[in-house]
């Protein structure tokens, strides 16, 4: 038995989430590949063939991979799938977006976002929110999986595994990626950092998430937000936590603002440490913190900044 | 041009689901049932289409029990023509939720199918995109902004490090994300109207889909509960207890 892990990359280097999808698979007891399909994607294969437990990284270097477009991956994905057992990619919007249509091409189901591997054909995964955790069995023989990357550590670095390069697929000139506008950040990554600082709607405005980033850069923590406040448009889409947003396992998440809906705290629960600080001593967010705070946001943080800069 | 607009029927986004005591199940009992947000989402788009003069008609189809029939006459209080109930009793996988919805797109040949990108009760966000797979069209998910031109779509869609532009021929298959529009609320004269549009019924037999499930149900639990803390009284004291209790900071 076989697993190939989907590599998401930028041609350039590894999105860390891959090595917690590398780290699922070892799981399972399998072999590992790694497919890194790109464009100019040598970098990227390389650094696939240095994490821990791959076994061959097979590149697929071609145009019609440059922006990850799902119609051409899954394509290619396909064409070499028979050979293994499992097909794994992390549950980021990458994974989410490339899987299902593989898996419905080749006929076989897909088991979404697990957070345990209890068997190789068996896994744990959340639904309802994460408010009901389902054991499922997989009986197709081929497993197509998304990894939720917070449920699995991230595998090391040190390996050297062989690179072979595979032919390309061909394009099918569905799609085209016309641009990309990514928030740019100084910040450690939402879904890596250790410390997250997430404000709400009681923010009131993107002005005043200043004050968060003032906080967070005390703190070395990365920006989080609700629906509400990127609804709204305090903060960009991309920093949403939640059911339908990231899922966040920091060693330290402090909430501002935030009142605590079952969509939110199903992206930030399995944070180790939980803060929250809102003027509603009632507010549900406190259900779920370690330590609360009762307090005024606009008094409470730049007190929080004050005492962290001494 | 045509739309198909797949809406489900799920438990109401602001009830916290238990498990039944034996844990058979989700307990739905006495439960609110709602349209998926997401699909709301998707039938808001497919009726500013057609106001926009940009679609002709648009075709409401959901898959499940006869009480399936609210989510739909809901779709057609919020401006879809006609609606489809395909007869379900079980539960289905996502996977045979798009092979029924491929029948249903041979059936209607519409340019443009909008599905919403996850169901909030199996949150599987599968479906989409594997209906886009069987059918060979391409796939615009977590769509956030859609533009129709002639023979194509252009769609901004919602990715982890921001936003990207898609540019994809029609037909295709369009997912929404959260930011794509808010939702009309619909009004006493149009649910009145959507009482006397067609709502057709066709089984699973009927549209020659068989059911063959992939993936066997083990085990249902609820997570382990966070148990709530303590309050500090002031900011010194939550520094204090970071630093020297939970030693995080
Ligand atoms: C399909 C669907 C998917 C969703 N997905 C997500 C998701 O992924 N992530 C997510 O977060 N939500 C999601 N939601 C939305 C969710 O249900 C809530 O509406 C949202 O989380 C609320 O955001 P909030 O807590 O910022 O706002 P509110 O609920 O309005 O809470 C604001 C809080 O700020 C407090 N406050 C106000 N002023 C101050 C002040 N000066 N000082 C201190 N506290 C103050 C208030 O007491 C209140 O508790 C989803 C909803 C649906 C239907
Ligand atoms: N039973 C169903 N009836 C109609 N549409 C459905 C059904 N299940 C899923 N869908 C559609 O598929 C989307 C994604 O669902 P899922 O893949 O289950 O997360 C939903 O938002 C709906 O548009």
């Amino acid at each position: 038995m076989t697993a190939l892990i989907i590599a998401e990359h930028d041609n350039v280097s590894l999105k860390s989430a891959t090595a917690n999808a590398i780290a699922a698979a070892r799981r399972l007891g399998t072999e590992i590949h790694v497919l890194v399909a790109g464009c100019a994607c040598s970098a990227a294969a390389e650094q696939a063939a240095r994490q821990h437990g791959v076994d061959k990284v097979l590149m697929a270097d071609a145009r019609h991979y440059q922006g990850g477009v799902a119609e051409n991956l899954a394509a290619l994905i396909v064409s070499h799938a028979r050979a293994y057992s499992h097909l794994l990619a992390a549950a980021t919007t990458f994974g989410k977006n490339v899987l299902p249509r593989v898996a419905a091409l080749l006929d076989v189901g897909q088991v979404s976002d697990i957070m345990d591997v209890l068997a190789p054909d068996t896994f744990v995964r959340p639904m309802f929110a994460g408010n009901v955790l389902a054991t499922v069995r997989s009986d197709d023989p081929i497993k197509v999986i998304t990894v939720r990357a917070t449920a699995f550590e991230a595998v090391g670095q040190g390996g050297a595994a062989p690179i072979e390069t595979i032919a390309p697929g061909p394009d099918l000139g569905l799609s085209r990626l016309l641009a990309r506008e990514l928030t740019h950040s100084a910040r450690p990554e939402l879904t890596e950092a250790k410390i997250v600082v997430s404000g709400g709607r009681g923010l009131q405005s993107g002005e005043n998430f200043k004050l968060l980033e003032t906080l967070a850069d005390r703190l070395g923590a990365a920006i989080g937000a609700s629906r509400a406040a990127v609804d709204s448009g305090f903060v960009p889409n991309d920093y949403q936590v939640g059911q339908t947003g990231k899922i966040v396992a920091p060693q330290l998440y402090i909430a501002v603002g935030i009142s605590g809906a079952i969509q939110h705290l199903a992206g930030m629960k399995g944070s180790k440490v939980v803060v929250a600080i809102n003027k509603d001593p009632e507010a549900p967010i406190f259900q779920v913190a370690d330590y609360g705070l009762a307090a005024d946001l606009f008094q409470a943080v730049p007190e929080l900044i004050s005492a962290l800069g001494q | 041009m045509k739309i198909v607009v797949p809406v489900k029927r799920v438990v109401d986004a602001n009830v916290k689901v238990r498990l039944r005591s034996d844990g058979s199940g989700v307990d739905t009992d006495n439960v609110k049932m709602a349209m998926n947000p997401f699909d709301e989402i998707a039938m808001e788009e497919a009726a500013r289409l057609k106001e926009a003069g940009l679609a002709s008609e648009i075709v409401a189809v959901s898959i499940g029990p006869d009480t399936c029939q609210e989510v739909l006459r809901a779709a057609l209080a919020m401006g879809a023509d006609r609606a489809l109930l395909i007869q379900a009793e079980a539960e289905l996988e996502p996977l045979t939720i798009a092979k029924l919805l491929r029948a249903i797109v041979a059936r209607e040949q519409p340019q443009l199918v909008i599905c919403g990108k996850q169901s909030t009760d199996g949150d599987a966000n599968q479906t989409g995109q594997m209906l886009a797979g069987l059918l060979g069209w391409p796939q615009a998910t977590f769509a956030s902004k859609l533009e129709i031109a002639a023979g194509s779509a252009t769609v901004t869609r919602e990715i982890d490090g921001g936003l990207e532009v898609v540019a994809v021929t029609l037909p295709a298959v369009v997912t929404t994300d959260l930011r794509l529009n808010s939702p009309r609320y619909t009004t006493l004269p149009n649910i009145m109207k959507a009482k006397k549009k067609p709502l057709d019924k066709v089984t699973v037999g009927e549209l020659g889909v068989e059911i063959r499930p992939r993936l066997a149900t083990l085990r249902l639990a609820e997570p382990p509960v966070r148990s709530a803390g303590v309050m500090v009284a002031d900011v010194a004291e939550l520094l204090a207890k970071l630093k020297n209790e939970a030693k995080v900071i």
